[in-house]
């Protein structure tokens, strides 16, 4: 057995992972909400933002947390465009579609930067990478306890708009009921680019977070957001809070198992939690009954 | 103020409506009257910019408005509260009447929301309850509040009193009546004969897609033909 010291170190390294993890979440249960659609190209922009941010750093000299004035409206705008212009058009009112539409994408984004930047894994160097701080007798890693407090101001924030502002209230009418929304003059696709858009501004967010203390190379987002989908389901499909509790816990997850069976095994934690809850409670944790 | 002529519409090259033509002047109030399946829905739909016509023209105000989309359909006051509500389950009673709102000027919203509480008390009583959890006759309510807020110059009102106990019936019909009274043009699409009858000036009556009976409601409800074109014998 562990000590408690290394047992609590585990879980809050696994909290820090799994916030980011929420963010990325967060996005993809947005748009799974709204527009009910899976956005398979959600990993590939995921590795886009992050690319940016390794761009604006190398060429422009800007700080990661810096970078997000240029791509949190950036991807925001992107995320606009692409739906309004691209999946919307291409869909032609069929679910069906948009899936194919949103995983081409994926395909020529992923292609388009291994074209451009080659299958190379590489990082940045920022001078606070490796500063820690000191809680009682842990050390934390100063740009992943960042990295929490901006998930959950991000999580605020975007609960806030969509509480409290005209065009939030707008995005949660469509997500039930878009022909009575149409119907007080709201357009749905507006909303829908908008939520796509605000998706998309996730992950500029969560690129930001990453990149002091991560790597980047054409394929990595792929492999958080195989996570992601499973805290979507976990937290229940299109459940905000869902998406942000199912982040938290299975970072943990993640990382407890990773603690007992062994680093490279960690993630069979994760996905033994996914076929749990979806023999046990198939709308997941926060999700509304079918 | 509303003309609708020669309309065709339908769903993926099926024709439901073939040629529907009628009016509604300012102030007015006209019943729609047929069975299920004759294109009365169709026809608010198409009406309210969430069919396209084929064929056919539709004129609000003297604007032409059969190509333009739902939401500057609404922001000519022309108002489409449809068959089985569609109010908004996951948003409370007073979210569902600020978004009824949603193409309007944020000054008035506070006269509208009062003026909707004046006609609906009930609603008044329920605004932080989400509105997936009123009764029927709430959410009917709910959705004709919801209407009023979009400042509407003429009301279409979609099968108000479908699934709603005779009781209910009966108060929905005298508040249509009143808030007619106000002055607005107010367009009633219904099976329920006699209420429709009684309350609107004038009426139409659709079957398969066309309109087949039309007059004063007085006249018409006199009229043996009426029962029949209705049950379709």
């Amino acid at each position: 057995m562990y000590s408690p010291e290394i047992l609590l170190t585990a879980v809050l390294n696994g909290l820090m992972t799994g916030s980011v993890y929420a963010l990325i979440a967060l996005g993809l249960t947005l748009v799974y909400g709204v527009l009910h659609i899976i956005n398979f190209a959600h990993g590939a922009t995921l590795t886009a933002a992050m690319f940016a941010v390794y761009v604006l750093h190398g060429a422009a000299g800007l700080d990661p947390y810096v970078a997000m004035i240029v791509t949190v409206p950036g991807l925001f705008a992107l995320g606009y465009a692409v739906q309004r212009l691209v999946i919307g058009p291409a869909s032609h009112g069929d679910d069906g579609n948009i899936l194919l539409v949103t995983l081409g994408l994926a395909i020529i984004i992923e292609n388009a930067l291994l074209a451009w930047f080659r299958s190379d894994t590489r990082s940045i160097d920022v001078p606070y990478g490796f500063s820690v701080i000191e809680v009682g007798t842990l050390f934390l890693s100063l740009p992943r306890v960042i990295a929490v407090f901006g998930v959950l101001l991000v999580a605020l924030l975007l609960w806030l708009f969509l509480a409290r502002s005209t065009t939030g209230q707008a995005i949660r009418a469509v997500a039930k009921e878009k022909t009575g929304a149409a119907l007080v003059g709201i357009d749905v696709g507006h909303i829908y680019a908008v939520t796509f858009g605000l998706g998309a501004a996730c992950l500029a967010v969560a690129a930001s977070l990453l990149m002091p203390t991560f790597l980047v190379n054409p394929r990595i987002g792929n492999a958080f957001v195989l996570v992601a989908f499973t805290i979507v389901v976990l937290g229940g499909m299109g459940s905000i809070p869902g998406a942000l509790l199912g982040g938290l816990f299975i970072g943990v997850v993640e990382s407890l198992s990773g603690l007992f069976m062994g680093e490279s095994l960690g993630q069979i934690g994760i996905f033994l939690i996914f076929i749990l809850v979806l023999l046990i409670r198939p709308t997941g944790l926060f999700g509304a009954k079918a | 103020m509303l003309r609708v002529e020669d309309v065709v519409a339908g769903y993926g090259g099926v024709p439901v409506l073939r040629g529907v033509s009628l009016e509604v002047a300012a102030g007015e109030v006209v019943a729609v009257l047929g069975a299920n399946g004759v294109g009365k829905t169709t026809l608010n739909k198409t009406i309210s910019g969430l069919v396209r016509a084929s064929a056919g023209a539709i004129t609000f105000e003297g604007a032409r408005i059969e190509r333009a989309a739902p939401p500057a359909i609404v922001r000519a006051g022309l108002i489409h509260v449809p068959e089985g509500r569609r109010i908004f389950p996951n948003l409370t009673v007073r979210e569902n009447l600020e978004l009824g709102a949603y193409a309007r000027a944020r000054a008035n919203r506070a006269t509208n929301l009062e003026r909707v509480f004046t006609i609906f008390p009930r609603l008044n009583e329920r605004t932080a309850q989400l509105a997936g959890t009123l009764s029927g006759g709430e959410q009917q309510m709910l959705a004709i509040g919801r209407g009023l807020m979009a400042e509407p110059r003429l009301l279409i009102l979609d099968e108000p009193s479908l699934g709603l106990s005779p009781l209910l019936v009966e108060e929905l019909f005298s508040l249509i009546a009143r808030i007619a009274g106000e002055g607005l043009a107010v367009m009633l699409v219904e099976q329920n004969v006699v209420q429709s009858l009684a309350l609107a000036v004038r009426a139409y009556v659709l079957e398969n897609g066309a309109v087949v009976m039309q007059g004063p409601a007085a006249e018409l409800a006199r009229n043996p033909d009426l029962e029949r074109a209705y049950l379709g014998l």
